[in-house]
C-alpha cells in the first residue's frame, strides 16, 4: 500500500483539523434553484453578520487560526425542498430555515447562533397540522423520504474534496481497487440487483460483466449526465451537490471492467454541474486519487468532462458516443451494443449519474444490506423530481415500492388547485417519466412504484420526473406538449420517429383545435404503435408513450375533443366553451335573440347563460353584446 | 465440412453462408426485403425501417443491422410488419413531391416501386413541410430536396467512398435536410461531380442534369453537323435500359439508333483512348527515364482531377498532362473533321455519350474551348441517350446494327478496356512494355491489374526493370495514394485513379442496375470485346498512326501538346483574393502579404496589418513596397502569418516584418 492511501487519511485529517473549532455550522443551499432565488446573497450576508457579531467564521478551510470556537459557514448542493428555498440548515441541531432572505441574516446570527433561539417565522409550517417544524426530521416532506444517494447532497460542500474524504469518501473506491478483483466488483453489483436509473432499468452488474469479458484491452466508462427530460433535475443535483460521490462510482466502474479512461458527459445547460465536475476531477487528480497507479493497483484512470451541445437525443447512449466522437449526435442500430463496441469502437460501459452514484454505497454496505430497501425486482431507492400541482415540490428520494399515494399525498403534501390551496378532490393524474413516460391515474394510487409494476400498466420509471396534475389539466394538451418536445428533439434519422412524431403532433394539433374526428383517434393510435415498435432508438420508441397512455386512461377526454369539440378541463383555447360573465351581463337579451341555435337562456335584466352542449361557437352573441360580457370565442 | 447453421425464414430453413446481416440472407432465400438506406457498399445506417422483420424472442428488428445466428426464427411478412412498412411509406409519401410523371426517376424510383408493391392506395397523413428550392447550380447534377427521403445514402457515398463529404445532414428533427455546407449551392462547394450520390439515390432527389433538349436543338439545326463519340462503358450497359442483360454488347444498335436520331457521324471514344495511351505512355516513359515527377497519376477521370486540384495542388505536376479521351477526341475532331466533312469548324457539334456525370463538368472547363466554342459541345449520359431513343419511338432491340464511321471510329482493344478499373493501366502497359522492352508481346493481357478491390498493386518486369503500379477506384482510396505521394513515401511509379467503384462501368450516368451483379457483368463484357477485336495494342491502331502523320507529328510534340494536353490549377483556396492596399509605386515592388484568414485574424493579424501599413507610410516606402491582405497561408495554428516576398513567417510581429523587409529592400537596391 502506497503514497495514495496515506494521502487519503491525510486529507481527512487536514479537513478535520481545519474544522475542529467549529461548534456550529450554517449550510446555505447553493443548488441551482436556491441560487436562482438569491441564496448566494444570503451566504454573503451571513458571512458579514457572523463576523460583525464578533464570532469567528470559517469560510476558507485553507486558512487556519487559533480561535477556540468558530462557526463554519459553507454551501451545499440541493437540499431538496426547492419549493421553500432559499434554504439554510443549521448543525448540529438540524434546524431548517426556509425562504431565507439576505435581510434575515442578522436575526439568524443574533438569535440562533448567539443565543440558541429559533426564528419561528423562518420555519416551515405544515399546511395540514399548521405546526411549525424546526428540524428537517419534523417535516413530512423529509421524514417519509429515504435520502440515500442524496444523503450528503444537502450538507457537504461540493467543492471540498477534504470534507468528502473525511466523511468516508473514496473508501469504496479504495476497497474496489485494493481488496477486490474486477470480477468480484461486477458480482457484488450484480447481486445487489442495482438497475440502471436512466430509464431502461437494465441490471448494472450484468452490463458491467458483459463489458469486462470483452477480449479488448482498451475500454471506456462513460457517465451519462445529459438529463434531457424537461423538469428533471435529479442528476443535476447529484453532480452539483456531491460530485465526488459520482466520481467514486465512476472509478469503481472503471475498476470493474478494466477501463483506463472515463468521460463524464454533462449537458451544456448545466454550467454549474460542469464546473463542479471539472473541479472534482482536478482535485482528485491533484491528490493522486485519479491518474497513474490508482491506490497502488497499477491501473491508470483519467477522467474527461465533456459538455453536450443542446440535444435531448444525445442522452441516448449511441448518440452520446457519436457526440463524444465529434460526429452528428445520431443513434446507431443496436447490436452491436456499447458493451462490445462503443466509444471509438471499444467496449464501453455507459451508465446514468444516479446509477453510478449508488455504486459506492453498495460497495461499502454490501449487496445484502442494499437489498434491504426497495422491492425484490427493484432494490434500493430512486430519486424523483416532484413537480406540478402538488404542495411540496422538490427533489425527493424514496425506496422502490413506495406507493404513489405516499409520494403525492404524504411527501408531496397533497394536490393543489388553481388557487394553490390543497384540495383533496383535485387529483387527476401523475405523469411519470417525462416525455417518454405514461400517466398514472387514481386507480394506480396504491401501485408500488418500481420498474416492473410500472411497466405492467404502460408507464415507466424513466429518469424520475413526476408531474402531478389536477383536474384543470387537459390530458390531451399534456400529451401534445410532450409530443412537441420529442418532435423538436428528434434527430431526424429514422423515418418513423422523424415523420411519425411530426404527424402525431399534427394530429394532436387537429384534436386540440377542434378539427379532428373519431378517425383521427384511430390513425393516431395506429401511428403511435408503429412509431413505438419500429423506431431506431429509445427517443422514438418512447415518444408515443404519453399519447398511448392518455388514450388508454382518458379516452373520454379525447372523445369530448373530437365529438363535442369541447375541452372538459377548459384548457384548449379553441375549445373552451363560451361563457357569459354574470358580473358584466345586463340581461339585455340581445345575445339570446341573435343566437341561431337557441343556446342562450335567461330572464330580462338577469344574467344569461349559454348551454355549452347546444352552442356551436359561431360568435354571433359576442358580436351582439355591447357589454363585452361574453368570453371564449 | 462443418454443418452450417440455419435461420428459419418464413418457415424455411436457410443456411448461413457468411452473410453479414439477415437482409442478405433473406434475399438469398429469394425474398426481396424492401429497403431504402441499405447498400452493400456503404456502412449500415438503419434509418428507413423498411427492412424490419419479426425475430422470435427479440421482436421487431431491422434485418440490415442484425447478424444471422443459427437457430434464429424470422418472419418477414406478419401483419404487424406489414402495417409498419405501410405507415413508414405513407409517412414518406406525405411530404414527398409526388409529381411522378414529370420526374426523371419515374419508372426507376424505389419509392414509387415500393409504394406500388405494397399497394399504398391512400395517404392518411398531412403535408407539413414547405417547398424547398431546387439546386440547378451544377453542370452535372440536379438536387431536389423535395424528393429526398433522407435515407442518407448520398451522404455516406460521398463521405465513405469518395472521402469528400460535400453534402451532409443539416438541422434536426423534421427540419433535417441533406445539403452542402452552409446551405450553399452544390457548385459552390467541393463536389467533384462524380455523381455517386445520384447513383445510390433511391428517388429523384439527385439526378444527372439533362442535356437532351440541347442535343435535339443541335440535331434539328440544318447548318450543324452533329457527330457522336461513344465511351467504352456505354456499349455494355445501354441495352439494360431496353431489357437486355447487363453486359450485352449493343454497339451495332447504338450506332443505328444514333443515326436514326439524326447524328451525321458516329465515332468511338476508344479511338481517342488509344491516342491517350500513346501520349500518356510516352510521357510516362520520359518521366521514368528522368526519374522526375513520379508517381504519375492518370488524368482521364475528371472527378479525380478536380479532387487533386482541391486537396493536393502540390501533386498537380504528378498528374499526366494528357487530356481525357473525351477531350482528346473533341479537340482532334474539331481540328481534322472540317476538312474531312468539308465544313467550317463552327458548324461541327460534338456530342459525347458517357457513363459519367463528371464529363459534363469536364466539357465546360475553359481549357477545353477554342474561343467561345467548346471542343465537346454536349455530354449525354447512357440514361439520357436511352431516353432520347425512347422519346423518338425507336424500338432499340429491333434495330439492324450499323458500324461506326472512320477514321475516328476505329479502335484497338486497349482503348475499349478503359471502361474498367485497371483498364487504363493495362492499356498503358501494353504500350510501354513493347516500347521499353523492345520486343513484341506474346500476350497483350496483364491480368495482374484486373480485379475489384479498391486498392490493387502490381509489379511488372519490363525491359529489364521492375515497374510498380497501383490501381485505385473510389476517391477515398485515391486519397491514400495521394497522401503517400505527398509525403514522399509512394512506392509506385504509375497510379491509375477512377472515382467510380469498378471504374467507368459503374459511373453515375449508367442505367440503374437491377441485377446485383450488373457491374461485374459489364466489366467482364468489356474484356470480352477486347478479345474479339483483332488489335489489342494502341500503337497498332492505323488510324491513330495516320493522325500522327497528318496532324500530330509525334507523341509529345508541340502540336500534340497543343491539341491533346492540358494544364491544371489549384482550387484549394478562393483564388486571387489578394487585396492590394497601396496604389501606385513601381511595378517591381516588394510584396508583403498579411494573412487575414480567421485563425490569423483571431491571433491579431488585422492589427499587425495596420502596424505594417503605418510603418510603410512613416518610412515613405510605399513606392517600393506593396502591402496586401491575403487569405490563408495555411499555417493556421501558427499565425499570424506574413509573406514578405517568397518568405513566409509564422507567429509574426511587426519587428519580424520590418527585419525581413529591410533585408529584401537591401537586396533589391544592390
Amino acid at each position: 500500500m502506497t503514497q495514495t492511501i496515506v494521502d487519503l487519511d491525510r486529507s481527512a485529517r487536514e479537513y478535520n483539523d481545519a474544522v475542529k473549532t467549529a461548534t456550529q455550522r450554517l449550510i446555505v443551499c447553493a443548488g441551482t434553484g436556491c441560487v436562482a432565488n438569491g441564496s448566494l446573497k444570503v451566504y454573503e450576508a451571513l458571512k458579514e453578520q457572523i463576523a460583525q457579531a464578533g464570532l469567528n467564521v470559517i469560510v476558507d478551510l485553507s486558512v487556519h487560526d487559533d480561535a477556540d470556537e468558530s462557526v463554519l459557514l459553507s454551501k451545499s448542493g440541493c437540499q431538496g425542498f426547492c419549493q421553500m428555498g432559499p434554504l439554510v440548515t443549521l448543525e448540529p441541531d438540524g434546524i431548517l430555515y426556509t425562504r431565507v432572505r439576505a435581510q434575515d441574516a442578522a436575526e439568524i446570527v443574533q438569535e440562533t447562533l448567539l443565543h440558541g433561539r429559533i426564528v419561528e417565522r423562518l420555519l416551515y409550517v405544515d399546511p395540514n397540522t399548521r405546526e411549525h417544524c424546526p428540524r428537517t426530521e419534523d417535516i413530512t416532506f423529509y421524514k417519509r423520504q429515504s435520502r440515500t444517494v442524496l444523503r450528503q447532497c444537502g450538507s457537504v460542500d461540493p467543492e471540498n474534496i477534504g470534507e468528502y474524504i473525511a466523511k468516508g469518501g473514496y473508501s469504496a473506491a479504495r476497497k474496489a481497487f485494493t481488496e477486490m478483483k474486477p470480477e468480484s466488483v461486477c458480482e457484488e453489483v450484480l447481486h445487489s440487483g442495482l438497475r440502471g436509473r436512466g430509464g431502461a432499468g437494465f441490471p448494472t452488474g450484468k452490463k458491467w460483466d458483459l463489458t469486462r469479458v470483452q477480449p479488448v484491452e482498451k475500454k471506456y466508462v462513460i457517465c451519462n449526465g445529459d438529463e434531457g427530460d424537461p423538469g428533471a433535475f435529479m442528476d443535476r443535483s447529484v453532480m452539483e451537490g456531491n460530485p465526488h460521490l459520482l466520481l467514486e462510482g465512476i472509478m469503481i466502474a472503471a475498476r470493474a471492467i478494466g477501463a483506463d479512461e472515463a468521460y463524464i458527459y454533462v449537458r451544456a445547460e448545466y454550467p454549474l454541474a460542469v464546473g463542479r465536475m471539472r473541479k472534482a476531477v482536478a482535485d482528485a487528480t491533484a491528490l493522486g486519487i485519479l491518474g497513474d497507479d490508482v491506490f497502488g493497483s497499477g491501473q491508470t484512470l483519467t477522467c474527461h468532462v465533456m459538455e453536450g451541445a443542446g440535444a435531448f437525443v444525445c442522452g441516448e447512449e449511441t448518440a452520446l458516443i457519436a457526440s463524444i466522437q465529434g460526429q452528428r449526435g445520431m443513434p446507431s442500430p443496436k447490436p452491436p451494443f456499447p458493451a462490445q463496441s462503443g466509444l471509438w469502437g471499444k467496449p464501453t460501459v455507459i451508465n446514468n449519474v444516479e446509477t453510478l452514484a449508488t455504486v459506492p454505497l453498495i460497495v461499502n454496505m454490501g449487496a445484502l444490506e442494499f437489498r434491504q430497501r426497495g422491492t425484490e425486482s427493484s432494490p434500493g431507492t430512486k430519486t424523483f423530481a416532484l413537480t406540478g400541482h402538488v404542495a411540496n415540490t422538490g427533489l425527493i428520494e424514496v425506496p422502490f415500492g413506495t406507493t404513489l399515494r405516499e409520494v403525492v399525498f404524504e411527501i408531496g403534501g397533497g394536490v393543489t388547485d388553481s388557487t394553490g390551496g390543497i384540495d383533496p378532490e383535485a387529483f387527476k393524474a401523475v405523469q411519470i417519466g417525462g416525455p417518454s413516460g405514461g400517466c398514472l391515474t387514481a386507480e394506480h394510487l396504491d401501485l408500488p412504484l418500481d420498474f416492473d409494476s410500472l411497466r405492467s400498466v404502460g408507464a415507466m420509471v424513466g429518469s424520475g420526473g413526476l408531474v402531478v396534475m389536477n383536474k384543470e389539466t387537459c390530458m390531451v394538451g399534456m400529451a401534445r406538449f410532450f409530443m412537441q418536445f420529442t418532435q423538436n428533439e428528434s434527430c431526424g434519422k429514422c423515418v418513423l420517429c422523424r415523420e411519425g412524431t411530426k404527424q402525431m403532433l399534427a394530429l394532436l394539433d387537429n384534436i386540440v383545435n377542434g378539427e379532428a374526428t373519431l378517425e383521427t383517434l384511430d390513425i393516431l393510435q395506429r401511428l403511435a404503435v408503429a412509431v413505438q415498435k419500429g423506431s431506431l432508438c429509445g427517443l422514438g420508441k418512447t415518444a408515443p408513450n404519453p399519447v398511448l397512455s392518455t388514450l388508454r386512461y382518458f379516452r373520454a377526454e379525447y372523445e369530448a375533443h373530437v365529438i363535442q369539440k369541447r375541452c372538459p378541463a377548459g384548457q384548449c383555447k379553441a375549445l373552451v366553451p363560451m361563457w357569459i360573465d354574470p358580473a358584466l351581463c345586463k340581461g339585455c337579451t340581445a345575445c339570446a335573440r341573435k343566437c341561431p341555435v337557441g343556446a342562450i337562456s335567461g330572464d330580462k335584466k338577469q344574467p344569461h347563460q349559454i348551454d355549452p352542449d347546444v352552442c356551436i361557437k359561431c360568435g354571433a352573441c359576442v358580436a351582439a353584446c355591447k357589454f363585452n360580457a361574453i368570453v371564449g370565442a | 465440412m462443418k454443418d452450417p447453421g440455419f435461420v428459419t425464414v418464413d418457415g424455411r430453413k436457410i443456411p448461413i453462408e457468411g452473410e453479414a446481416n439477415l437482409l442478405e440472407l433473406i434475399r438469398k432465400a429469394n425474398i426481396d426485403i424492401p429497403t431504402f438506406c441499405y447498400h452493400s457498399e456503404l456502412s449500415v445506417y438503419g434509418a428507413c425501417r423498411m427492412c424490419i422483420v419479426d425475430l422470435q424472442g427479440r421482436g421487431i428488428v431491422t434485418s440490415c443491422s442484425t447478424a444471422p445466428e443459427p437457430g434464429m426464427v424470422v418472419k418477414t411478412n406478419t401483419e404487424e410488419v406489414r402495417e409498419m412498412r405501410r405507415i413508414a411509406l405513407e409517412l414518406l409519401l406525405a411530404n414527398h413531391d409526388r409529381s411522378c410523371p414529370t420526374c426523371p426517376k419515374s419508372g426507376v424510383c424505389k419509392l414509387q416501386d415500393l409504394a406500388r408493391r405494397f399497394g399504398i392506395d391512400d395517404i392518411r397523413f398531412q403535408s407539413t413541410q414547405p417547398e424547398l428550392p431546387i439546386d440547378h447550380s451544377s453542370p452535372s447534377l440536379v438536387r431536389d430536396p423535395n424528393k429526398c427521403i433522407l435515407c442518407g445514402d448520398c451522404v455516406r457515398a460521398c463521405s465513405e467512398i469518395q472521402g469528400i463529404g460535400a453534402i451532409d445532414f443539416i438541422n434536426r428533427g423534421s427540419q433535417v435536410t441533406v445539403a452542402p455546407a452552409f446551405g450553399k449551392d452544390l457548385n459552390a462547394v467541393e463536389c467533384v461531380h462524380c455523381g455517386q450520390c445520384a447513383a445510390v439515390c433511391p428517388t429523384g432527389a439527385l439526378t444527372p442534369r439533362s442535356e437532351i433538349e440541347d442535343v435535339w436543338k443541335s440535331l434539328g439545326d440544318p447548318d450543324k453537323i452533329v457527330v457522336a463519340q461513344i465511351a467504352p462503358a456505354v456499349r455494355v450497359a445501354l441495352g439494360e435500359c431496353f431489357g437486355m442483360e447487363p453486359g450485352t454488347v449493343a454497339m451495332g444498335q447504338i450506332v443505328a439508333a444514333l443515326k436514326a436520331l439524326g447524328f451525321d457521324r458516329v465515332y468511338d471514344t476508344c479511338f481517342a483512348a488509344d491516342l491517350t495511351v500513346i501520349e500518356e505512355g510516352t510521357e510516362f516513359i520520359k518521366r521514368a527515364e528522368a526519374g522526375k515527377r513520379l508517381p504519375q497519376f492518370t488524368s482521364c477521370c475528371p472527378a479525380w482531377v478536380k479532387f487533386a486540384e482541391q486537396y493536393y495542388p502540390e501533386l498537380l505536376p504528378n498528374l499526366s498532362s494528357c487530356r481525357s479521351p473525351q477531350q482528346m477526341f473533341g479537340s482532334l475532331a474539331k481540328t481534322v473533321l472540317p476538312d474531312e466533312l468539308e465544313t467550317d469548324r463552327r458548324n461541327i457539334v460534338v456530342v459525347s455519350i458517357m457513363p459519367c456525370t463528371a464529363k459534363k463538368f469536364e466539357a465546360t472547363r475553359p481549357e477545353f474551348s477554342v474561343g467561345e466554342v467548346r471542343d465537346v459541345d454536349h455530354v449525354l449520359t447512357t440514361q439520357e441517350l436511352a431516353r432520347m431513343i425512347d422519346g423518338a419511338g425507336i424500338r432499340f432491340t429491333r434495330l439492324q446494327p450499323e458500324s461506326l464511321d472512320l477514321p475516328l471510329g476505329f479502335k484497338t482493344g486497349a482503348g475499349v478496356i478503359f471502361g474498367n478499373s485497371g483498364g487504363v493501366a493495362e492499356a498503358v502497359l501494353r504500350f510501354a512494355a513493347e516500347k521499353l522492352g523492345g520486343v513484341k508481346l506474346q500476350s497483350a493481357d496483364f491480368p495482374i491489374v484486373r480485379g475489384t478491390e479498391g486498392v490493387r498493386e502490381a509489379t511488372v518486369a519490363i525491359g529489364g526493370q521492375e515497374l510498380k503500379l497501383a490501381v485505385v477506384h473510389g476517391l477515398a482510396n485515391a486519397r491514400k495514394m495521394a497522401e503517400l505521394a505527398k509525403h514522399g513515401q509512394c512506392p509506385y511509379q504509375l497510379i491509375e485513379v477512377m472515382a467510380c467503384p469498378g471504374g467507368c462501368i459503374g459511373g453515375a450516368g449508367q442505367p440503374i442496375a437491377t441485377e446485383f451483379d450488373a457491374k461485374a457483368r459489364r466489366t467482364e463484357s468489356l474484356y470480352a470485346v477486347d478479345k474479339t477485336l483483332q488489335l489489342h495494342k494502341s500503337q497498332e491502331n492505323p488510324y491513330v498512326a495516320r493522325a500522327y502523320e497528318t496532324t500530330l507529328q509525334e507523341p509529345g510534340s508541340e502540336p500534340a501538346h497543343h491539341l491533346l494536353h492540358t494544364h491544371y490549377h489549384s482550387r484549394k483556396r478562393i483564388q486571387d483574393e489578394d487585396i492590394s492596399l497601396l496604389d501606385g509605386g513601381k511595378a517591381e515592388r516588394v510584396k508583403v502579404r498579411v494573412c487575414v484568414g480567421t485563425s490569423c485574424f483571431v491571433r491579431g493579424s488585422q492589427n499587425l496589418l495596420r502596424q505594417v501599413l503605418d510603418y510603410v507610410e512613416e518610412h515613405g516606402l510605399s513606392q517600393r513596397v506593396d502591402i496586401g491582405a491575403t487569405f490563408c497561408l495555411e499555417r493556421c495554428d501558427r499565425g499570424p502569418s506574413v509573406a514578405v516576398g517568397d518568405k513566409v513567417m509564422e507567429k509574426c510581429n511587426l519587428q519580424m516584418v520590418v527585419e525581413a523587409l529591410d533585408q529584401v529592400l537591401a537586396q533589391t537596391e544592390a
